[in-house]
C-alpha cells in the first residue's frame, strides 16, 4: 500500500512540477528568474551600489549601513548601545552620549530610522532614529556616519511612534507607547484610567547644524501611541499618530486592549500648536531629560540635564487634535506621497483602512463630530474614509508607496507583501516573505518622491533560510524589484540584530558629502597634540595624563616609567595621520575597557588603572601598516610607595 | 497508514503551492523556453520545514488528527497552510469531520471547488483568532475577533465553553498557538 502511494505520489509530483515549469516562464525579457535576479543585484568589484539603506538594528540598539541592491554591509553605526569595536560608550569622549535622567544606559532598542528632508524630498544630511526603551532620539550625521546627538524624551515611556520627520525637517516626532502618570508619581496601577496620560513630542531641528531641541509636547489621553507619519503637500502641517488601547487597560493587554472595534488615528495640527505657543497658551512644566551633543571639533560629547518642557493640553486647546476612528488596533500609520491618504493598518484585521485628508478637513469644517475623548473631537468613520483594501491578507502592519500610485503593505500572519492601487483599493500583486515580515522600506518612501525601484521587506523569522547557527538564527531582509507590474524577489540577506525598519536614499546624494579625515589643525580636544614634539606625561595626584600620538608605525611615547599601582592613567591618543582610511587602534593589557579606534586627526581617551607591579605592554589594534606588528609600547608600573619620577620616551635606549 | 496520509498531504501541499506561484506568472507567458523553477519555489514557506524537535504547529496537529481530514482538505484547497505555521500566535477552532458532515448535503463538496476558494478561505479564517488562550481563559472574553474580520460570541454554559455557537470538545497546545476541537462549523455572517 505504502509503495503504491509513493508511486502515485511521485507521478503526481512530477506532473505537478512539469505543469509548474510550464507556468513559470515569466516575462520573456526577464528570462530565468534565478539568473536574472543575480544580475540585478550584482555589483561588480569596485563598483558602487545605487542606494544606501540605513537598517535599524532593533534590539542591537544600532544602525547598519547597507548598499542596495547588493545587500552588502558597510558599517554598523553605534547609536544607543556600547560598542567595544569603536569604543562607543567606552572611551571618555562618548560616554556622555549614553547619559540619561536614569544615569548611564548602555543599551536601547533602536526602531525607526528616517532621513532628513528639504521640500518634501530626502536630502541625505542626517538620519534620525528612536530608542524605544529609555525614550530617546538620536541624530546620525551623514558626513561622518557617526551619532552626533541624542536627546531624551521626558513624560514618555516606550518611544515607539518615532522618529519621523516633517517635510523640511522642521520637527522630528516622538509618541509614547506606554501612557504613564504625568508627572510621574507613586499611584496604584489600578488608577490608570484618567490618571495616566500620553504625550506626543515635537523636537525641532536646526536647519544649519541639525541641533535638536524639544520644542513642545502635547498632552494626550492615556492611550498607547504606536506609529506616526507626517502630512505632506496639502497636509503639511499635520502629523498622524496611530493609537491602540483606547480602552485604557493596564493589564492583560492582548485581551483588554482589543475590546473596542475601532481605535483612533490622532491627527495633530502642529502649525496650530505653534500658534498656541505664540499666544502663550503652552505651560512650562518640570521635566528631567538629558541632551547629549558630540562636538566634531573637540571630538567630545557633553551631556546637559534639562529641567522643563513646554506642554500643550489637547483636551483644553480646540482644533489642535482630531481623532479618526480606525478599526482593530491600528499599528502602521502611513501617508501616501501626495499627502491625501492616511493608511491605518489594523493589526488584527484583514483589511486596510484608508482615510482622506480632504474629507477630514471637510468634516472638521462642518463640525461633524461623533463625540469626544477627553474633550478631543472624534470624527465619524464614514465621513473620513477614502476606501478599504478588502481582505488583502492577514495581520497588516506597514505600508509604503512607490510614487507611481501603488501602495505596498506587509502582512505579518500571512507573511507577504501585497501591492495595491491607491484610489481603486484593489489588490494587484502579492509576494511571499520568508518569514513573518514586519516593516518594509522603499528608498525615499517617507517623502513626496519615493525612488520606487525596490522594496526591502524585513523579516523577523528565517528558520530554514540560512545555514543553521543553533537556536538563534539571523533575521533577514528581502529585496524585491518593483519596477515591473509584478514584484520580483531578488535577494535575501542576513541583518544585524532585528532589522526593525529602514530608510533608503540614492547613494549619490550622500556619498559626495562623506568626510575622509578630521583636520588636525581643527582639533580642539583639550588633550590633543598636533605634532610629536608636544607629547608628554603629567601627574596630578594619582591621575596620570599621557598626551600620546600615533603615526605609522609607532606610538609616541612608547616607553613610560613612573606609573604606580593605584594610579588612574588616562591615555589621550591623537592620530596624527591625515591620510584617508588610516585609523589606529590602541589597547592596554588589563585595561577594564575596550580598545580605542581613532580616525585620522581625532583624539580619543581611555583609562587604565594598573593593579599589578610590572612592565605592561600596549599595542595598535587596527592593522595600520606594513609595520603594524611593530607598533607597540611599554608602561612600567611600580609599587604605590615608589618614588620613581615620571619619564617618557621614544627611541631612547 | 497514518504516516502515509501525512506524506500524501505534504506532497499535495508542495504541489499546490508550487503551482500557485506559477499561476501568477503564467498569464503573461507564451514562451516555451525551458526554465527551471528556482529553489525558492520548492521552499514555499514554513509549511514545508521539516522539524522533528520543535513542538508541532497548529497545522501539524490538524494534519495528524484522523478526526480532521475534512478540515485539512479544506485548508489545502484554500491554500492557507503557510498561514497556519506562522509564528502567530494562532488559535484555531477545528471542527471535526462530524461537524462538517452535519452541514447540509453537498455544502463541503461545493466549497472545495476551485471557484469557491475565496469563500472557503473566508470561512476557514473565521475559525482562526490571532491569540493563544486556554479554554478557561476564553471565558474572559465577551467575544473573539477572528481573522475573517468578524467577531464571534463566547458563551459559557456550566463547564462548557461555546464559541460562535460551537462547543469546545478538546484542546491541544501547539508550538505556534492552540487548537480547540469544536463540534460545529462556525458560519460567518458575511
Amino acid at each position: 500500500m505504502r509503495k503504491l502511494s509513493y508511486f502515485i505520489l511521485s507521478g503526481l509530483l512530477l506532473a505537478g512540477m512539469i505543469s509548474c515549469n510550464n507556468g513559470s516562464k515569466g516575462d520573456k525579457k526577464k528570462g530565468a528568474l534565478g539568473s536574472n535576479a543575480a544580475e540585478k543585484v550584482y555589483v561588480a568589484p569596485g563598483e558602487y551600489d545605487e542606494y544606501y539603506a540605513f537598517v535599524s538594528g532593533g534590539f542591537s540598539g544600532q544602525l547598519s549601513v547597507y548598499g542596495l541592491p547588493s545587500g552588502r554591509l558597510f558599517k554598523v553605526i553605534p547609536v544607543f548601545s556600547q560598542d567595544a569595536e569603536k569604543a562607543w560608550g567606552y572611551n571618555e569622549e562618548t560616554k556622555p552620549m549614553l547619559n540619561t535622567s536614569h544615569g548611564f544606559i548602555p543599551w536601547d532598542d533602536s526602531h525607526h530610522p528616517d532621513i532628513s528632508q528639504t521640500n518634501g524630498v530626502v536630502d541625505g544630511r542626517w538620519v534620525f532614529i528612536n530608542g524605544n526603551n529609555t525614550p530617546r532620539i538620536a541624530k546620525i550625521d551623514l558626513t561622518t556616519f557617526e551619532t552626533t546627538e541624542i536627546i531624551e524624551i521626558p513624560n514618555s515611556a516606550g518611544n515607539h511612534s518615532s522618529s519621523f520627520v516633517t517635510e523640511n525637517t522642521e520637527y522630528v516626532v516622538a509618541g509614547t507607547r506606554f501612557s504613564v502618570p504625568i508627572p510621574q508619581r507613586d499611584i496604584s496601577i489600578k488608577e490608570y484610567k484618567g490618571n495616566f496620560k500620553g504625550t506626543l513630542s515635537f523636537i525641532s531641528v536646526d536647519p544649519e547644524d541639525g541641533g535638536m531641541d524639544l520644542k513642545f509636547q502635547i498632552m494626550m489621553p492615556g492611550f498607547d501611541y504606536d506609529l506616526a507619519h507626517p502630512g505632506r503637500g496639502a497636509s503639511h502641517g499635520w502629523f498622524f499618530f496611530s493609537t491602540y488601547n483606547t480602552e485604557e487597560a493596564s493589564t492583560l493587554m492582548e485581551v483588554n486592549s482589543s475590546q473596542n472595534d475601532k481605535d483612533f488615528i490622532a491627527a495633530v495640527n502642529w502649525k496650530k500648536a505653534e500658534e498656541y505657543i505664540k499666544q502663550g497658551k503652552g505651560k512650562m512644566m518640570p521635566a528631567k531629560y538629558a541632551h547629549n551633543v558630540y562636538d566634531e571639533k573637540t571630538h567630545m560629547a557633553t551631556s546637559t540635564m534639562k529641567d522643563q518642557v513646554l506642554m500643550l493640553d489637547a483636551s483644553e486647546l480646540p482644533e489642535l487634535v482630531y481623532l479618526l476612528p480606525t478599526p482593530k488596533s491600528p499599528h502602521g500609520c502611513d501617508v501616501d506621497p501626495t499627502g491625501e491618504y492616511i493608511v491605518g493598518n489594523g493589526k488584527l484585521s484583514a483589511n486596510l483602512t484608508v482615510h482622506s485628508f480632504t474629507k477630514m478637513l471637510a468634516a472638521i469644517e462642518a463640525e461633524k463630530f461623533e463625540g469626544d475623548a477627553y474633550g478631543i473631537p472624534i470624527l465619524s468613520f464614514e465621513d473620513v474614509l477614502a476606501g478599504v483594501v478588502e481582505q488583502a491578507g492577514l495581520g497588516p502592519l506597514h505600508t509604503e508607496f512607490d510614487g507611481k500610485g501603488n501602495g505596498y503593505t506587509t502582512f505579518f500572519i500571512s507573511s507577504e507583501v501585497v501591492k495595491w492601487k491607491v484610489g481603486t483599493w484593489e489588490v494587484i500583486d502579492r509576494a511571499p516573505c520568508y518569514y513573518s515580515v514586519g516593516h518594509l522600506m522603499i528608498p525615499g518612501g517617507n517623502s513626496r518622491e519615493p525612488f520606487g525601484d525596490y522594496v526591502l521587506a524585513m523579516n523577523k523569522i528565517t528558520k530554514d533560510r540560512y545555514l543553521p547557527t543553533g537556536p538563534e538564527v539571523t533575521q533577514s531582509a528581502q529585496l524585491y524589484d518593483i519596477r515591473g507590474d509584478k514584484m520580483e524577489l531578488l535577494l535575501d540577506f542576513p541583518t544585524v540584530g532585528e532589522p526593525h525598519y529602514a530608510a533608503g536614499i540614492r547613494a549619490d546624494i550622500v556619498m559626495k558629502n562623506s568626510k575622509k579625515i578630521f583636520k588636525l589643525e581643527e582639533n580642539e580636544h583639550p588633550y590633543a597634540i598636533t605634532n610629536e614634539g608636544e607629547t608628554k606625561v603629567t601627574r596630578n595626584g594619582n591621575e596620570v595624563h599621557i598626551y600620546m600620538s600615533t603615526i605609522r608605525s609607532h606610538f609616541n611615547p612608547d616607553n613610560i616609567e613612573g606609573v604606580k599601582v593605584g594610579d588612574k592613567v588616562y591615555f589621550h591618543v591623537t592620530n596624527l595621520e591625515q591620510d584617508y582610511d588610516v585609523p589606529h587602534g590602541i589597547s592596554m593589557i588589563g585595561a577594564n575597557t575596550s580598545e580605542l579606534l581613532i580616525m585620522p586627526g581625532q583624539t580619543e581617551t581611555f583609562v587604565w588603572e594598573p593593579k599589578q607591579v610590572g612592565v605592561w605592554p600596549f599595542y595598535c589594534t587596527d592593522f595600520c601598516s606594513a609595520l603594524h606588528q611593530e607598533m607597540q609600547g611599554y608602561v612600567r608600573v611600580s609599587p604605590a610607595s615608589s618614588s620613581i619620577e615620571l619619564s617618557w620616551s621614544l627611541g631612547e635606549d | 497508514m497514518k504516516t502515509t496520509i501525512k506524506i500524501v498531504c505534504l506532497f499535495s501541499l508542495i504541489l499546490l503551492v508550487g503551482c500557485k506561484d506559477s499561476e501568477k506568472q503564467a498569464s503573461d507567458s507564451t514562451s516555451t523556453e525551458a526554465t527551471t523553477t528556482t529553489t525558492n519555489t520548492e521552499k514555499q514557506g514554513q509549511a514545508f520545514l521539516k522539524d522533528d524537535e520543535a513542538k508541532p504547529t497548529v497545522l501539524d496537529i490538524a494534519i495528524g488528527s484522523p478526526d480532521h481530514t475534512t478540515l485539512v482538505a479544506a485548508v489545502q484547497a484554500a491554500e492557507l497552510e503557510n498561514v497556519l505555521v506562522n509564528t502567530g500566535p494562532l488559535m484555531v477552532f477545528a471542527p471535526t469531520n462530524a461537524a462538517f458532515d452535519a452541514l447540509p448535503e453537498g455544502t463541503v463538496e461545493d466549497l472545495l471547488k476551485p471557484e469557491n476558494k475565496d469563500r472557503l478561505a473566508y470561512i476557514l479564517k473565521h475559525h482562526v483568532t490571532p491569540g493563544n488562550y486556554a479554554k478557561d481563559f476564553i471565558k474572559k472574553f465577551p467575544s473573539l475577533g477572528q481573522a475573517s474580520n468578524e467577531n464571534i460570541v463566547v458563551e459559557v454554559k456550566g463547564e462548557d465553553v461555546y464559541v460562535g455557537g460551537a462547543k469546545i470538545l478538546a484542546s491541544v497546545p501547539a508550538g505556534n498557538g492552540i487548537v480547540h476541537v469544536v463540534d460545529a462549523v462556525i458560519l460567518p455572517k458575511n
